[in-house]
């Protein structure tokens, strides 16, 4: 597909797409609300605060909370987004999560920002690296590795019906433009951004930015790498995932997560059963987090462009 | 509204209802289920607006039962209400049922939250309270919540939540039986004064006993009549086990075995009461 990926500045970022979404749906529905723990000083989104007190509300910081109080909401007929940053909204709200929305079929919309090492300075108590395992494993889930802000839009918009537990997980800022505006996105249907039949690599979120360039530098070695992301984490697209096993016969995953319970083990549950083949796993090699901006912190968890090449040529060479 | 004689006979058969079922599954949350009896008689007698052949009706109160496990109660009225077949109570907690032993929205009419894990049915709570305000009705949320159940941080989450809101349509009570699983409220974790925390919460406070419809009754108008801004809080003063003598007198009956032989002298004293007040069997 054509892609708008020039590796520069984005447009608009991740939180200014929150922003101008959310207020979006405002307008198109009167049911939307958006519930926030202390923390749309991180979004920008105070504005909206003062703009729609009928719409959105700080619940301060108690996020358990927020989620019982987002679920009485759809009972009372409403349609919640709330936000916090990842851990908050994931690991210290998973009995509420699993249970009052899961569990109780309730339709409620969660963003998780600052995933993984996009939480950069916060350091090791703030950086999530298990939010995509805790949020797969809760039935009928659908989870969301925010790769473009386009993409995030289109997803907020249209998850807005949808049933049960919807859960984004994304990083608020220096995620650059993957897609054309106007790209349409569905759940549980992924994307091929770059042909090849050499290997499939498979990545969500920020490193599908990290995949395109890896591909790019692989075919300056006569690689043809096919890039790919799955939109949904879950429901993952096994129809395409078995196609780029069966089409190129090695998979590469990237994720900005740990390898246990994330991108590379949904593909890989799947494929064990559906069409063995060697899955090697670029992400998080099951470590906390810690201290430091983006770059160190890639280059600690093995998160770069060279960490997928080096993969892919073992994978190529074990072919 | 109800005489004080109705209110009683209601909650004398929601005993009954509850004693049948656990009696058909030969145990469950009997103690913390029984104590609710006059509290439930009073507000599906007076005061919640349900409409118990079409449980969806979106005019209706809501209750939610923060404290799941004493679904038993709660199935106990509904199926008195005609929300479901009586005999639907002798299915509780068997396997396949549609009346499992804690609330669930998505199996039994006339449930509004699927409870069961503590802590969250406040929450829930205030969320439609807060949703109910927003809509322009003149709908509201009632909760039960736990002694127990309000070591959970997160009851206190939603009880600074429900003051900040201003939630005057959250009219929440808590059954003080003083007794949890382990032990008493005192042994295990120290309730204190509930009445002085919710009021240093903000909310509109009051103690009660838990025994007396007409008592709950006038804690309950009032909260409905007279909405000053804040949240009320009407804690109970119960006694788990609470109608059933052989039941209250046990030193734990938070979730026990109910043998025929229990459950024999337990209806036998349930008739015993039922013909003092004139209720027909």
């Amino acid at each position: 597909m054509e892609l708008r990926y020039t590796g520069s500045a984005p447009e608009r970022e991740i939180f200014q797409a929150f922003h101008e979404t959310m207020e979006e749906l405002f307008r198109e529905d009167e049911k939307v609300v958006y519930l926030d723990a202390d923390l749309m000083g991180s979004l920008k989104t105070q504005d909206l605060w003062r703009k729609y007190p009928q719409k959105v509300f700080n619940t301060g910081i108690q996020e358990a909370n927020m989620v019982g109080v987002a679920c009485g909401l759809y009972l009372a007929g409403y349609k919640p987004y709330i936000h916090s940053f990842a851990p908050f909204v994931s690991r210290r709200t998973f009995d509420q999560v699993f249970l009052s929305v899961g569990y109780a079929k309730k339709s409620v919309r969660i963003v998780g920002s600052d995933a993984g090492i996009m939480a950069t300075d916060n350091g090791g108590t703030h950086m999530c690296f298990e939010d995509m395992a805790m949020m797969r494993a809760v039935p009928g889930a659908c989870v969301v590795d925010v790769s473009d802000p386009e993409m995030f839009s289109f997803l907020l918009k249209a998850t807005k019906d949808r049933p049960g537990l919807t859960y984004f997980r994304t990083a608020r800022r220096n995620v650059p433009d993957i897609y054309p505006r106007g790209t349409r996105f569905e759940i549980g249907k992924g994307k091929i951004l770059k042909e090849g039949n050499d290997v499939s690599i498979i990545a969500s979120g920020v490193m599908v930015a990290t995949a395109l360039e890896a591909a790019e530098q692989l075919e300056k070695d006569g690689i043809h790498a096919r890039v790919v992301d799955p939109v949904t984490v879950k429901p993952l697209d096994t129809e395409l995932v078995r196609a780029c096993a069966e089409e190129t016969g090695m998979i590469i995953t990237a994720e900005n997560h740990n390898v246990i319970g994330g991108l590379g083990s949904a593909v890989a549950d799947y494929l064990s059963e559906a069409c063995p083949t060697r899955v090697l796993r670029v992400g998080v090699q099951d470590s906390f987090g810690q201290v430091g901006p983006e770059a160190y912190l890639r280059e600690a968890y093995h998160l770069n462009v060279c960490d997928i090449i080096e993969k892919a040529k073992q994978a190529l060479n074990d072919k | 509204m109800s005489t004080e004689l109705e209110l009683r006979r209601l909650a004398l058969r929601i005993r009954i209802g509850i004693v049948e079922a656990i009696g058909a599954k030969g145990g469950g949350h009997i103690g913390g289920s029984l104590d609710l009896a006059e509290l439930l008689a009073v507000l599906y007698g007076d005061y919640l607006r349900v409409r118990p052949e079409e449980p969806d009706w979106e005019g209706r109160d809501f209750l939610i039962f923060s404290k799941g496990h004493a679904g038993p109660a709660l199935y106990s009225i509904l199926a008195i209400k005609g929300f479901f077949p009586y005999e639907r109570l002798h299915t509780l907690n068997r396997a396949g049922t549609l009346l499992p032993g804690h609330c669930d929205r998505l199996k039994v009419p006339g449930i509004d939250a699927t409870t069961g894990s503590l802590g969250q049915g406040l929450s829930i709570a205030c969320g439609a309270a807060l949703g109910f305000k927003l809509a322009g009705t003149g709908r509201r949320a009632y909760c039960i919540t736990g002694d127990g159940e309000s070591a959970e941080g997160q009851i206190w989450e939603a009880a600074q939540y429900a003051a900040h809101y201003k939630l005057d349509n959250l009219i929440a009570f808590l059954d003080w039986n003083k007794m949890q699983i382990d032990g008493s409220n005192d042994e295990v974790m120290r309730l204190g004064d509930p009445v002085k925390k919710y009021e240093a919460f903000g909310w509109n406070t009051c103690l009660v006993d838990g025994s007396s419809v007409a008592a709950i009754s006038a804690a309950v108008k009032r909260a409905v009549e007279e909405p000053d801004g804040r949240p009320s809080m009407i804690v109970l003063d119960t006694v788990k086990g609470a109608g059933v003598p052989c039941v209250a007198e046990m030193s734990n009956n938070h979730c026990i075995a109910f043998p025929k032989k229990l459950y024999e002298e337990s209806m036998a004293s349930l008739r015993k009461q039922a013909e003092e007040l004139g209720v027909e069997l």
